[in-house]
């Protein structure tokens, strides 16, 4: 312990465009149990306070802290210093834009995405009546929807997927686990066809290339791997229908 | 100067602001919603355990309903809360869950047939019936006589605001992200809007509309350690109070939760002691029966908070270089309901304290977590003195929490006064009087003000280093206005406040100069408005010389309903002021329809009221009379406080339970 740490970020103002990106350096003194949501608010007290991240709960569970640590897009917030080396080296994710040095703008992104992809409950005919009794759901169906609901968009596998570095219409690995999840909702009454339409393409399930690299960042360790390929059988027998 | 226009404005996309916009644009008016952070990201998604809504459909709930939850709720709040409207929300609540599960929520579900439990720290075996099968199942939580807490897991608060954010997507409510209100737009005690700010660009936006609606949660981060997101800030109760017009309320009331991890003051849920778990000291030895023989872990938020504190000052806290601690045991329960009912505990014992409470005991203390004061308002959420304004949430005190707040009732809260709140905005929106005639010049005013303060903040290369300022104020409120008060320390924090605050007009933002995103600009000038929340929080807990839920005094230990049965009102209209002006706002014994009494915990040393005596036997015989006429719980309730004709038609409904709706 007491290690003193070269953090190097990667900085650049929009605001400023005659200022071109670089590396700033900053050393600090390592504390016990420091985590770079710790870190980063030393660096912004002590060093420089014109530098630009996102935090909100720091406890793992909004997502706002995505970055690129040592080059793997990570939460901050919940990563220990002392799980690294001594110099680390952050970076903003990409993909999303860029509002300053390491705080990137995943608000609209996932906005179009959720718009694209529909991705809320669509009932149909079935109206709510707020004084009645709930409609019963099956317990462990409950379960498994909720495992998929924990997604946090925190934009780790879409900084993570090399399918997206090639096509930006991919929907990512959490596009697909959202249609998953309805998928799995009885509550959601779309069929097949309809979720065909949305991810049946090259922008969807087809265009995945099985990398990966969504599971390996997922900040919740999501089964992204498994749900991608249930989700491309499902759909594969849909287009098969179709043809038909 | 941009302008955009709207009929109704809520600052603030957490549950509450969300639940509002959605019933306001599903009466048919256009509605913006600003939030500094993506709507998913907002304070709302860390709630771990639970929504209270009286279901009652697991076993533990059975016999559960409107009434047990609005008496747990307004003993839980000392008598502090306003009981009209605590019977609104343990009305609305079941619906309110309800449109929740319409809307996607994956709830827990009561599954048929034996299932294993732990109370009090053994194990038993409790047998759901068949016909609550896959209905939405509860939890126990402080504070309750029934199992009452819905949840998913222990990530409630995450499945709420995605459901509630994906349904404001399909409604295509418009949000705009990273703008930031810094100041009311007002003229003769009616609200216009707000001035905000672009923390992407600097820019300055009016915002200008009909009716404008705080919901910008909890003021927690004044405290140096708080279970608060860092956005929860008190910039909406600030901006109200800078009005000089709009008033705040109970601002003192601050709850501190007793399981926060030592150090990063990061919250485990308290089902965790709602499952089973406990709590031990240095020596492994589980104190609380000690102190709490029948609610034990289980007693309110306020109450363990203080006897754990109590515990620790005898010397039987665990000693650490942060401070002491106790710990919390939750190994007890089991791998196999950890990793499924407690997986972000699990994950945040993991990831910041890097141990397993599968096998080994958390350390925790109590450290502070809500805000139960906020902007005053009536029950229909509109401010009490300026037209226009509306709060819902945390953000505001329409009274539910009085004193302390209830496990399970905050986000339970949010979508309720959410839902309610739209429908009085509706109503006032439909309303002639809510036509607005605000000359642009006046608006321009406003933000051209507002610009000269952002400008002097930048100007000025010498002056004061608003982190120094905010760290202290911090830590003064961590040390002189935590969990147990006395006169002499509160004193010295009001004085010192006050000194920072005179400080903090002379703040001078160094180096980072940037008229764009600019982190350091922005903590300057919330330093400044934090400052004033403090010295309202501290100065009403100097001046209240009484105990009352979550706030303790050390030198007037009683509850003194003869002379403090009422709320701390401040208003601060003097901009060279230092401290506010404070008023008392009686809480009307006669129209109560439970009197004052006694909460249960430790030694009864309430001063009563001379009207609570007369209440009490007026109560008893109302209900006497009725119940010989055989007239059923709802007809007496009516009788002894009628609050129906209040709720908006919609809402006025029984709710229907497995039994029926009896």
């Amino acid at each position: 312990m007491n290690r003193e740490l070269t953090i190097d970020i990667l900085r650049y103002d929009p605001n400023q465009p005659e200022i071109k990106p670089y590396i700033a350096s900053y050393k600090i003194q390592e504390q016990v149990g420091m985590t770079l949501f710790v870190a980063l608010n030393e660096i912004r007290k002590h060093h420089d306070s014109s530098l630009k991240f996102d935090f909100v709960c720091r406890a793992g569970i909004c997502g706002s802290c995505s970055m690129l640590v040592n080059g793997k897009p990570s939460l901050a917030c919940k990563t220990l210093t002392q799980k690294l080396d001594s110099h680390i080296r952050l970076a903003p994710l990409p993909v999303f834009e860029l509002i300053g040095d390491l705080s990137v703008f995943t608000g609209n992104w996932m906005r179009g995405l959720n718009e694209r992809l529909e991705s809320w409950i669509h009932h149909k005919e079935e109206e709510l009546e707020v004084d009645k009794l709930e409609k019963p759901m099956d317990p462990d169906v409950a379960d498994d929807v909720y495992e998929l609901d924990r997604c946090i968009e925190c934009g780790c596998c879409v900084a993570g997927c090399g399918t997206l570095q090639m096509n930006e219409n991919f929907v990512g690995a959490v596009g697909l686990n959202k249609i998953a999840r309805y998928q799995l909702d009885p509550r959601d009454k779309r069929d097949e066809k309809e979720y065909y339409e949305l991810v049946g393409n090259e922008d969807g399930v087809f265009g995945c290339m099985t990398l990966l690299g969504c599971e390996d960042v997922c900040s919740k360790n999501l089964p992204l791997q498994s749900k991608i390929a249930y989700l491309r059988r499902v759909m594969a027998k849909t287009a098969l229908k179709k043809k038909d | 100067m941009k302008i955009i226009y709207s009929d109704a404005l809520v600052v603030g996309g957490g549950l509450a602001g969300l639940r509002v916009a959605t019933g306001v644009k599903e009466r048919g008016h256009n509605v913006i919603v600003l939030t500094l952070v993506p709507p998913k990201r907002s304070h709302s998604a860390a709630a771990q355990g639970g929504m209270q809504a009286s279901l009652g459909n697991c076993v533990m709930g059975e016999g559960d309903n409107e009434d047990v939850h609005f008496l747990d709720t307004i003993k839980g709040s000392d008598w502090g809360a306003d009981q009209k409207v605590a019977r609104m929300f343990t009305h609305c609540a079941p619906k309110a869950i309800r449109e929740l599960a319409y809307w996607g929520v994956p709830w827990t579900r009561v599954r048929a047939g034996e299932h294993s439990a732990v109370i009090n720290a053994k194990r038993v075996t409790l047998t759901e019936k068949q016909e609550a099968h896959g209905y939405i199942t509860a939890r126990d939580f402080g504070g309750t006589k029934k199992w009452r807490t819905c949840y998913t897991s222990d990530g409630t608060g995450h499945s709420m605001l995605y459901a509630m954010d994906n349904k404001a997507q399909e409604d295509k409510i418009e949000v705009h992200e990273r703008l930031e209100a810094i100041a009311l737009i007002h003229e003769n005690n009616r609200c216009y809007g707000v001035v905000a700010r672009n923390l992407m660009n600097g820019e300055l936006v009016a915002y200008v509309a009909k009716a404008t609606t705080i919901a910008t949660g909890g003021y927690g981060r004044i405290y140096s350690v708080s279970t608060n997101a860092i956005i929860c800030e008190g910039i909406g109760q600030a901006i109200a109070l800078e009005s000089g017009v709009a008033t705040l309320g109970n601002m003192e009331a601050i709850q501190f939760h007793p399981t926060a991890i030592v150090p990063a003051g990061i919250l485990v849920t308290e089902g965790c002691r709602g499952d089973g778990g406990v709590l031990r000291d240095v020596d492994g030895y589980r104190f609380m029966p000690d102190y709490e023989p029948e609610k034990k872990e289980l007693a309110s938020r306020d109450v363990v908070s203080r006897r754990m504190t109590e515990h620790m000052r005898k010397g039987k806290g665990v000693k650490s270089p942060y401070g002491d601690h106790v710990w919390l045991d939750i190994t007890i329960l089991g791998k196999e309901h950890i990793e499924k009912n407690l997986r972000e505990v699990k994950e945040i014992c993991e990831n910041f304290l890097g141990i397993d409470p599968v096998k080994e005991w958390i350390p925790v203390r109590p450290t502070q977590h809500y805000s139960m004061g906020g902007i005053r308002t009536k029950y229909t959420g509109e401010s009490q003195t300026m037209q226009g304004l509306y709060s819902a949430g945390e953000a505001a005190c329409w009274d539910l929490h009085g004193f302390n707040r209830l496990g399970g009732n905050s986000v339970s809260e949010t979508v309720v006064s959410g839902m309610l709140v739209a429908e009085y905005i509706s109503d006032f929106l439909d309303s002639k009087e809510s036509a607005i005639d605000i000359n642009t010049k006046t608006i321009e005013s406003f933000v051209q003000k507002e610009h000269q303060k952002l400008e002097e903040l930048l100007g000025k290369d010498e002056g004061e280093d608003a982190y120094e300022l905010r760290e202290r104020m911090e830590e003064i409120m961590m040390q002189k206005v935590g969990i147990f008060r006395n006169g002499v320390e509160l004193q010295e924090a009001v004085d010192e406040l006050q000194e920072l605050l005179k400080r903090s007009k002379n703040i001078a933002v160094k180096r980072s100069k940037s008229r764009g995103a600019n982190p350091a600009l922005e903590n300057a000038y919330r330093t400044q408005k934090m400052l004033k929340i403090a010295v309202c929080v501290a100065y009403g807990a100097f001046l209240r010389t009484e105990s009352r839920g979550a706030h303790s005094r050390e030198d007037f230990p009683k509850r003194d309903d003869a002379n403090w049965l009422k709320r701390t009102i401040v208003r601060w209209d003097d901009e060279n002021a230092t401290l506010p002006e404070v008023s008392y706002e009686d809480i009307d014994i006669a129209s109560m329809e439970l009197p004052p009494g006694f909460r249960g915990y430790g030694k009864d040393l309430t001063s009563h009221h001379k009207d609570t005596q007369k209440r009490v036997e007026e109560v008893e015989k109302i209900k006497q009379e009725l119940e010989q006429k055989g007239a059923n719980r709802f007809e007496i309730q009516e009788a002894l406080m009628p609050f129906k004709e209040d709720l908006p038609k919609k809402y006025r409904g029984f709710n229907e339970r497995l039994g029926g709706i009896e």
